[in-house]
């Protein structure tokens, strides 16, 4: 099992200062180790549409590299994503699963499927250029300049530990992570388009 | 009164191009099926297809965001399907989204026995998404109008696509 701040610290000396997108519990995760966050647009409640408008940016950006943190339960919602990235190729696209097993923010209820599916097999049946498999930091550490290296379309799925969330929405503590309307709006001005 | 002319994919292509259109995001359906051929042979144009409608507001959003511009091509029956990512994506970000839905079980005699057509225009008002219908080649500036809308308020906009006669097999 790998922290996933852990896990984003290492991704971020890659980042090339390309985009990032993530979601759920991993936009708490990226807000703390980012480099450029006029260049993140964390999705909350996306219901699985990350991965979906990771690829439009991916589409419009092709000279930039673009950087997914998707979740288990969030991919399950649109595993067709899968199939749409690899029939469009994009290969600045890096699609990281974080597979916790869990719900995380409704409390912790276990996915479907949960330790029976393999998320990386899906993406590579599904087109995928390249895909990982990771359980270990160093391993996934001593490996990364192999992994940001490869063209994309590349799915790295890492086994990360839950950080379970279980208390009602309206008692949670703001996260502090940049609402995605203005930070669509600072991506644009930062890109100058 | 019926519908006197039709709409041509030509007429549609020539204000996707006329408004810089880059991408068209779609899945197939049976009211629009007539405008893929000449789409693919479009150059000015990158076709993304989908496995399900929801994708199509996500990933228009995220050209949106890389500067680029896109239009969704679907059915209303994938507009119903698509309505979370409509709700937290296109308006809640305040992305100027256009769609062009094909609107199955329309007729120009109101009266249809299809759901699909009776609950379109309904749901679109109560998400508060101005739309235009386009028939014929007459209306095709609605797609213009469209574009000028979505921008001026930086928020979706529908175009229905009321065409009796076209659908499969054209």
């Amino acid at each position: 099992m790998i922290n996933q701040v852990e896990l984003m610290e290492v991704v971020e000396k890659y980042r090339d200062n390309g985009i990032v997108v993530p979601t759920m519990t991993g936009s708490r995760g990226w807000d703390q180790v980012s480099s450029n966050k006029n260049r993140d647009v964390p999705l909350g409640g996306a219901m699985g549409k990350a991965s979906s408008f990771a690829l439009g940016v991916a589409l419009a950006q092709p000279d930039k590299r673009v950087i997914i943190f998707d979740g288990d339960g969030s991919l399950l919602m649109n595993l067709g994503t899968l199939v749409t990235i690899a029939e469009k190729a994009p290969k600045n696209l890096y699609h990281f699963v974080l597979e916790n097993g869990v719900y995380a923010v409704t409390g912790g209820q276990p996915i479907p499927g949960n330790s029976k599916i393999s998320f990386a097999g899906m993406a590579k049946e599904a087109g995928y250029a390249s895909t990982f498999e990771f359980n270990d930091l160093e391993d996934f550490a001593s490996r990364a300049a192999e992994v940001m290296g490869a063209e994309g379309p590349v799915f790295i799925c890492v086994k990360t530990t839950p950080e379970i969330q279980n208390e009602p929405m309206g008692l949670r503590a703001p996260s502090g992570v940049k609402p995605t309307k203005a930070a669509i709006q600072d991506l644009k001005k930062d890109l100058g388009v | 009164m019926t519908q006197q002319s039709i709409l041509s994919p030509e007429a549609v292509i020539q204000e996707f191009k006329k408004n810089g259109i880059t991408h068209v995001v779609y899945l197939p359906d049976s009211e629009t099926n007539w405008m893929y051929q000449l789409m693919e042979a479009e150059p000015s144009i990158d076709l993304v297809s989908v496995t399900r409608e929801g994708e199509t507001i996500a990933i228009a959003a995220g050209i949106i965001a890389g500067g680029k511009k896109p239009v969704v091509l679907i059915q209303n029956t994938g507009l119903f399907e698509s309505g979370d990512s409509i709700r937290g994506i296109a308006l809640d970000c305040a992305l100027p989204v256009v769609m062009l839905i094909g609107y199955r079980g329309w007729t120009r005699h109101g009266a249809t026995p299809d759901s699909a057509a009776r609950f379109t225009e309904p749901i679109l008002r109560a998400w508060g998404i101005t739309y235009y219908l386009v028939e014929h080649d007459g209306d095709a500036d609605r797609i213009s109008l469209a574009y000028q809308e979505a921008e001026r308020t930086n928020m979706p906009v529908v175009v229905l696509v009321g065409d009796e006669y076209h659908g499969f097999n054209r």
